[in-house]
Order: structure tokens, then sequence, then C-alpha cells
């Protein structure tokens, strides 16, 4: 029975929901390997939060450009059509609802969309929030990338942000490596289950209330 | 005649005071003026409260300044990096203050000083820990934070090439905060590759007009660019490899 797809599976499935002509930013760690998959042909333009529409992938040894860099401060190239910006033009994109859609990481997301990822809150930790808050309110669709649980098994679903919160209802939809769930006014529907999994297991895992908006769910409410 | 430049990174950097608030340009290294840095280390002002995006990398620039001491505060929006052992040591031993901003709050923070705006309402953070004790305001149905502006007594920001007038470009993204900078400090101080004649930019491309500019200074090429160009072979840390 399988009931998980891997990261790289997780991201060539969030690049199929990129359209055509899309502006976006992907955060740093897994949401960046969404650009690997996006389909040959489609033309979207990569925003990173340092001040560059118009990123390119990671350049040759040879070809590293300390001047050019990416929010995780690796190396990346400029594509014809780049422009560069400064720091207050470059998240007045972000707060002015001009980027289409951005991926970000997760700790939690609450089933009203609250979004924890900066923190854990733990005592001992150095905070650092980045672009981070900025880019939860910014975008016009805000998706979620993350495992649906955490290593020792616990959901990142959740009633109530534990974690110190990111952003307040501010998630549009969230891919996991079990199912994608919407965020709606009246809590998560699952749009889409990977493997075995089912609705009703994943309430029961997440201990939420799940509405099934699979198209399965469209088919039995057709019969 | 007008001129800006001066002959030393050290005459540069000359009358910053103990306790002055620094801002220093730079994302990670990209536009670190690592060169300025390095003179207000042996400038030996102290008491210091630095405001960039980050808070060292390595054990250079910033994280020097930093290791000697000479921080009391910064305000930041990332200090924690792989390569941030400095200030974590510095902060888990209490001996250094942190102001952590939003990274699109710090700068339009810094923008709105340089444009005469006191404060703004913006989204961002709205509802979390980092505008605690904020005054919040509903505007046509959506929540906002008010923020102050962030202005600085020098700025220390570093560019690609500069005129006499104080007029500069920047090079891909290591712009990133010097055009904000240049504007919220009362003393603007850039360090550039290059001075070239006055005419010698293309009026069109100037990116920070030099108003705001007070003290320029060349500290010559890039180790990966001769005369302009990229040649290659250097590492993100900016090292020959």
């Amino acid at each position: 029975m399988t009931t998980r797809i891997s990261r790289d599976e997780l991201a060539a499935r969030i690049a199929q929901d990129i359209p055509e002509g899309a502006v976006m930013n992907l955060g740093i760690g897994a949401p960046t390997l969404v650009a690997n998959f996006l389909p040959a042909g489609l033309e979207a333009i990569l925003h990173t939060e340092n001040g560059m529409l118009g990123m390119g992938p990671e350049p040759q040894p040879d070809r590293i450009d300390p001047d050019l860099i990416n929010a995780g401060k690796q190396p990346v190239t400029e594509l014809d059509g780049t422009a560069y910006f400064h720091h207050a033009d470059s998240f007045a994109m972000m707060r002015g609802g001009h980027l289409d859609v951005c991926v970000l990481g997760a700790f939690q997301v609450s089933e009203r969309g609250d979004l924890a990822n900066w923190s854990t809150g733990a005592a001992d930790s150095i905070p650092a929030v980045g672009g981070a808050m900025d880019l939860a309110i910014g975008a016009r669709r805000v998706y979620v990338m993350t495992d649906l649980f955490t290593r020792s098994g616990e959901s990142k679903l959740v009633r109530d942000c534990s974690y110190p919160l990111t952003g307040v209802g501010c998630v549009t939809r969230i891919y996991t490596d079990h199912a994608i769930f919407d965020v709606t006014p009246t809590g998560l529907a699952v749009i889409e289950l990977f493997g075995d999994n089912t609705v009703s297991e994943l309430s029961t895992l997440t201990g939420l209330d799940l509405e099934d908006a699979t198209r399965d769910a469209d088919d039995k409410e057709l019969a | 005649m007008i001129s800006k430049l001066r002959n030393s990174v050290d005459e540069a950097v000359s009358g910053i005071a103990d306790g002055a608030v620094v801002m220093i340009g730079g994302f990670g290294r990209a536009g670190q003026p690592v060169e300025l840095i390095d003179a207000l280390l042996a400038q030996g002002a102290t008491d210091l409260t630095v405001i960039n995006n980050n808070a060292g990398n390595g054990d250079t620039g910033l994280a020097a300044l930093l290791a000697a001491r000479r921080v009391r505060r910064i305000i930041c929006s990332f200090p924690r990096q792989s390569d941030s052992h400095v200030f974590d040591a510095l902060y888990r031993a209490g001996e250094i203050e942190l102001e952590l901003v939003p990274q699109g709050n710090l700068a339009e923070r810094i923008r709105a000083a340089g444009a005469g705006i006191g404060a703004f309402f913006t989204p961002s953070g709205f509802g979390t820990a980092l505008a605690e004790g904020k005054e919040t305001r509903d505007i046509d149905g959506r929540p906002y934070v008010l923020e102050n502006a962030l202005r600085a007594d020098v700025a220390l920001v570093s560019a690609y090439r500069a005129d006499r007038w104080g007029n500069l470009v920047y090079r891909k993204t290591a712009r990133n905060f010097g055009p904000i900078m240049a504007a919220a400090a009362t003393t603007t101080i850039v360090q550039v590759d290059e001075v070239v004649e006055l005419g010698g930019l293309d009026p069109e491309t100037v990116v920070t007009p030099g108003i705001y500019v007070n003290r320029v200074v060349a500290v010559g090429e890039r180790a990966w660019l001769r005369d302009g160009e990229f040649v290659g072979a250097a590492s993100v840390e900016g090292a020959a490899s």
C-alpha cells in the first residue's frame, strides 16, 4: 500500500498547477524544486526577493557571479528579459499583489489557512524571519509544500497553530505527500489523494473534519 | 566644483561617532561594502547600532565588526545563517541586542525614512509575534500594522560605478538595499569599483541620483570582473576559485 509520494513527485505535481505567464516566487528549500519540473515550453517568470525577476537556473561552476544570487544566497543566472530592482521595490511587488503564486514550506497550517513557518518558538533558537511574512500575505495564491506529518508522526495540518504565526488566513492550498488540500471558508477540503489514501483515514490521522472534494466525490454525487 | 570623491576608505569613514546608527548595505555577501566596514573597524567607532538584512557571514566584513564588540544592537530580518557563528555566539551570550523585522517591512521602513514618511500601515506581520504592541488598523476590510520609518546617521553602501557628483549604478543583485539606504542616512558613504568622469554614466541608467550621496571612494575592481566584464572563476563568497 502506497500512501506517500516523493518530494520530487510533489514538486512535479505543483509544477502542473503553474499557469502559462505566471510570475512566482519559490521559497527557500523544497519549494525551489518546483522550478525543475515546469513543463517545457511554459513561460513563467521567477521572482527572487533580493531584487530580480527572470531568474534562471544555477550556473556552471566556472560561471558563478557573486553579484548574482537568489534569496537563499545561492548563485543563479539571468534569463533574457531579466529585470533588477532594489529591495523596497521587490517587496512592494509582493505586498501590492503583483505576484501570481508563491510556494512556501511550513511547520504548521491551520484549518483557516493560518501559516507557521518561521520559528518553532524554542527558547534557545535564534529567531530569523527573512521575507516569510511578506510572501505569506503578498502573493495572490499562496501554496504550501510540505510533508503531512512530522518525523514523529504529528499532523502539520492543525485546528490552531501552536508555533508562532507567519501570517493569518493567508494560505490558499496545501500540497502534501499524502494529498492536496484547499483552504475553504468552512475548513480544509481534500481535492486530490495520492496512493491509497482515503479522506476518512486522513481525517482520523489529522484529527480534522475534512471535506471530500476529490473528483471521485463528484462522481459519487452524480451517481 | 562639486566633488564627493575621497582618496581612501579611511578618509571616507572619518567622523563616524560612537553610538552612531549605521546602515550597511548588502544581502548576504552580495553588495556588502567590505572595504568600508574594514575601514570602520580601523576607525574605532563603537557602541554602534547596525541595520543590515543579516548579521554577518563568516569572519569578515560585518562579522568582524561584531567580533570586535563594536556593535551594541542590530536591526535585521535574518540573522541566523549557516555561517553566522559570530552573531550566534554573541546573541546566545546576551552580548548583542536584536530587533527582528520582516524583510519587506525593514526595506519599506528604510525607504520611508528617505522619502520623509514618518510611519506606514502594512499588512506584513499582522497577527504575528513581530507585530506585538504595535498599533493596528482595519482599512477597507483588511488588517494592517503601523511601522515607523527607520533612519540612520550613516549608510555604508557598495555600488558599481560613480561619478564625482555621487550618481551611482549597481551590478545585478548586489543592488539590494543600496538605493534605499543611500536615501535614509544623514551621511551616505559609498564604495565603488570605479569612478568615471562626469557624463560617463548614462543618465537614463543612473539608479541612485547623487543627491543622496555624500562621499565616494573607489576600491578597485571585484576579483571576478575585468573592465566590467565577467571573467568567471569566483565562488559565491566572492573569493577567486
